[in-house]
């Protein structure tokens, strides 16, 4: 055999080797066996609402290695296929057609907010598909699609119930008027919507009610305004830049009502918490999480906060330092998905929503239940009072004391007081 | 009495907000109204000088002010690397309109990413003694009062507007940018180099952006994106003020702060932007170079 032979013949040994070890490599590896389950969403990673997206993405990423670990969604690994949505509705439609037809993943959940929940409705319904959905206000109130579900404990009547306690903690002052204000924005004009019913529940005269352009710089006007009718509580649905650009001007021209907030958007945020300080004391505020000892309430929530927290110090994440606003929350839409697929055992949209609807889960923000809209069976927005802020410190927002539930009562750590007296 | 205090307050705090527009906008009035470069990205630009006054303020303990005085001479450099490189691929091959605007779109995404990935998508605020505070006054039964931080906004645009509208009346760079915008055919037959007076004059826009990046993190939270929000304001106030005048600048950013000031107090908060808008064309429509335009459209 000449030597150009033999080489030829090794050569080809070898290359067979190579593929039978390939073939049953692949053949008994995990992967082969099922290839991961996607799941697919988009997520305000720029713009207004970033603050809010990243952490959720961050909180998504540890629920996907905490199913992983446990063995993924039946037995198949998860993946999330993500885009960034920048805050802006217009971008949302065409990314979930993508996420469907080119990324063929095998479930959509929601980005974050309510504005940015509304556009992939119509192409979650077109599909025919299970859609979670992460902070929506009222989404599915015109749809009434069988298959959605959302994660905002606001109840069976969002726009009403997000305030309901707000209003029941003011009580306390026996108010007779009211201001509302609200940002131009959906989310924003269906929460003062709601608000407007509980005020008129209550029997409180309205004085004042306006919307404001997202894009205002300044506030003292609209307080002046807002002064001038003498309302004797103050209710704000405002997104990030009004809340801030609000506390600041109430800090400046100051107020005599009683209450003032109710709906701020972003002042859970770290960068916003630490940058207005001391100007956020006396605002009564709805909230979801707080670091209260009330809330031992939501078992595991605060190990996964920590979990945040410490992925966010030692990754170097250019996102929310504390994380206690959407973490829980984040986690908690994809882990009813999680819960439900492996129940059913197979994917099976239709079957999935069934399984949903009729069932309680547990998880991170305890016991959930849905209502056939997809709502939650019962409100559990809580009411804080921000207090004793005394510099810009982000830590003191971790610990007690500086955001007190007011409401509800079961796990009140305060008494609300006046916003002058606070002052 | 209640009408009179409202008002005279309305007045204040539109003349306050005018200030705060007219710093935003006067760089680009340069820029803009005497190049002809859409520089849609300056108030990407703004952002970012509000971010390094963050920095400056948060790791330093530096003024925003102060720091936005230091950054100054940092954006002027940059704008000069700028606009050289506008000049080299856009402007030099007489496809500065269409093109330009490209190239300006591409730096606003360029400066929006690098700001995600320095400093990442929180929203940011900076503390000074006049942040969060106001000077009240009673006159005659009347509450006045005055935020501080929008008072450093008027003082310093106001500032910026008569030392700039000074150096480009009364010096030879200053009456050679003006010789650039009516004919620089003519300028360089005169022996003078075109593109340098465009460069310096490019630089100087951008200078302004350290100020005004400062004054915008005193006035507003930041976040990389917040800059879109004032593309639509920054580009009104230029015009209705009339392209190349900077003290029409400052006229056309008061305008447009009082009316919003007046409407939000009187009228509700969701009418200002048609009504602002509504001044604008509303000008046009009578003066088509704006209020202080002189009308030489080449």
């Amino acid at each position: 055999m000449s030597r150009i032979l033999k080489f030829r013949v090794s050569t080809m040994l070898l290359g067979v080797l190579f593929a039978a070890a390939f073939t049953l490599t692949t053949a008994f590896s995990p992967s082969a066996q099922a290839k991961p389950i996607k799941v697919g969403f988009s997520m305000a990673l720029t713009g207004a609402l970033a603050g809010g997206g990243k952490q959720a993405l961050e909180a998504m990423k540890i629920w996907r290695d905490d199913i992983n670990s446990k063995g993924g969604m039946i037995g198949r690994q998860v993946e999330l296929v993500y885009y960034d949505d920048q805050t802006n509705p217009k971008n949302v439609p065409g990314i979930y057609a993508k996420l469907l037809d080119v990324d063929k993943v095998d479930f959509i959940v929601s980005g974050y907010g309510t504005n940015l929940i509304a556009p992939a409705m119509p192409v979650a319904i077109d599909r025919d598909v299970v859609f979670m959905g992460l902070f929506g206000m009222n989404n599915n109130k015109k749809w009434k699609y069988d298959k959605y579900f959302q994660i905002l404990p606001a109840g069976p009547d969002p726009a009403v119930g997000f305030s309901y306690n707000w209003f029941e903690a003011l009580k306390t002052f026996k108010p007779k008027t009211i201001a509302l204000l609200s940002a131009d924005a959906e989310f924003a004009r269906n929460l003062k919507e709601g608000a407007v019913k509980n005020a008129k529940n209550m029997g409180l005269k309205i004085v004042y009610n306006e919307n404001y352009p997202p894009k205002t710089a300044d506030f003292t006007p609209i307080v002046r305004a807002v002064n001038a009718k003498k309302p004797d509580v103050f209710y704000i649905a405002s997104y990030p830049n009004g809340s801030a650009g609000l506390v600041r001007a109430l800090a400046e021209v100051g107020t005599k009502a009683k209450a003032v907030g109710g709906g701020m958007v972003g002042l859970q945020f770290s960068g916003l918490m630490a940058g207005l300080g001391p100007n956020l004391n006396g605002i009564l505020n709805y909230d979801f999480y707080v670091p209260e000892p009330t809330m031992a309430l939501y078992p595991g929530a605060t190990e996964l906060i920590a979990k945040y927290q410490n992925k966010v110090k030692t990754e170097g994440l250019k996102t929310d330092a504390l994380g206690y606003y959407l973490v829980p929350w984040a986690y908690a839409y994809l882990d009813v998905l999680g819960q439900a697929v492996n129940a059913v055992g197979k994917i099976d949209h239709e079957a999935i929503a069934k399984y949903i609807h009729a069932t309680e889960f547990t998880s991170v923000v305890g016991k959930i239940k849905f209502t056939p809209l997809g709502e939650w069976s019962e409100t559990r927005t809580i009411v804080v009072q921000y207090q004793n802020i005394k510099n810009n410190d982000l830590q003191q927002f971790a610990r007690p004391g500086t955001r007190k539930i007011m409401y509800p009562l079961d796990i009140k750590t305060g008494t609300p007081q006046t916003y002058n007296s606070l002052r | 009495m209640e009408f009179l205090e409202l008002l005279i307050n309305a007045l204040i705090a539109g003349i306050l907000l005018g200030g705060f527009f007219a710093a935003l906008s006067i760089g680009l009035s340069i820029c803009f109204g005497l190049l002809d470069a859409v520089n849609i990205a300056h108030p990407t630009l703004i952002v970012g000088a509000a971010f390094c006054t963050f920095l400056l303020n948060d790791l330093l303990g530096i003024d925003p002010i102060v720091a936005g005085l230091i950054l100054t001479p940092v954006f002027f450099l940059l704008g000069m690397g700028i606009y050289s490189l506008y000049y080299q691929f856009f402007e030099r091959q007489s496809a500065e309109a269409l093109r330009g605007l490209a190239f300006f779109f591409g730096l606003l995404f360029i400066a929006e990413v690098v700001m995600i990935m320095i400093f990442g998508v929180d929203h940011r605020l900076v503390n000074a003694p006049y942040i969060g505070e106001s000077f009240t006054a009673i006159v005659t039964g009347m509450t006045f009062s005055i935020p501080y931080r929008l008072l450093a906004a008027f003082v310093i645009a106001g500032l910026m507007t008569l030392g700039i509208s000074y150096y480009l009346n009364s010096s030879y760079f200053g009456r050679a940018t003006s010789a650039v915008h009516q004919d620089m055919m003519a300028l360089s037959l005169m022996g003078a180099d075109p593109v340098m007076i465009k460069r310096i004059a490019f630089a100087l826009g951008l200078a302004t952006c350290g100020l005004a990046g400062a004054l915008m993190i005193i006035v507003i939270p930041i976040e990389p994106a917040v800059g879109r929000f004032f593309i639509g304001n920054v580009f009104a106030i230029v015009v209705l003020g009339g392209l190349g005048s900077i003290p029409g600048t400052l006229v056309g950013a008061l305008i447009l702060g009082i009316a919003e000031s007046l409407v939000s107090t009187f009228f509700g908060p969701s009418w200002a932007p048609a009504v602002s808008f509504g001044i604008l064309l509303g000008v046009l429509a009578f003066k088509p170079t704006g209020l202080f335009g002189t009308g030489d459209t080449r």
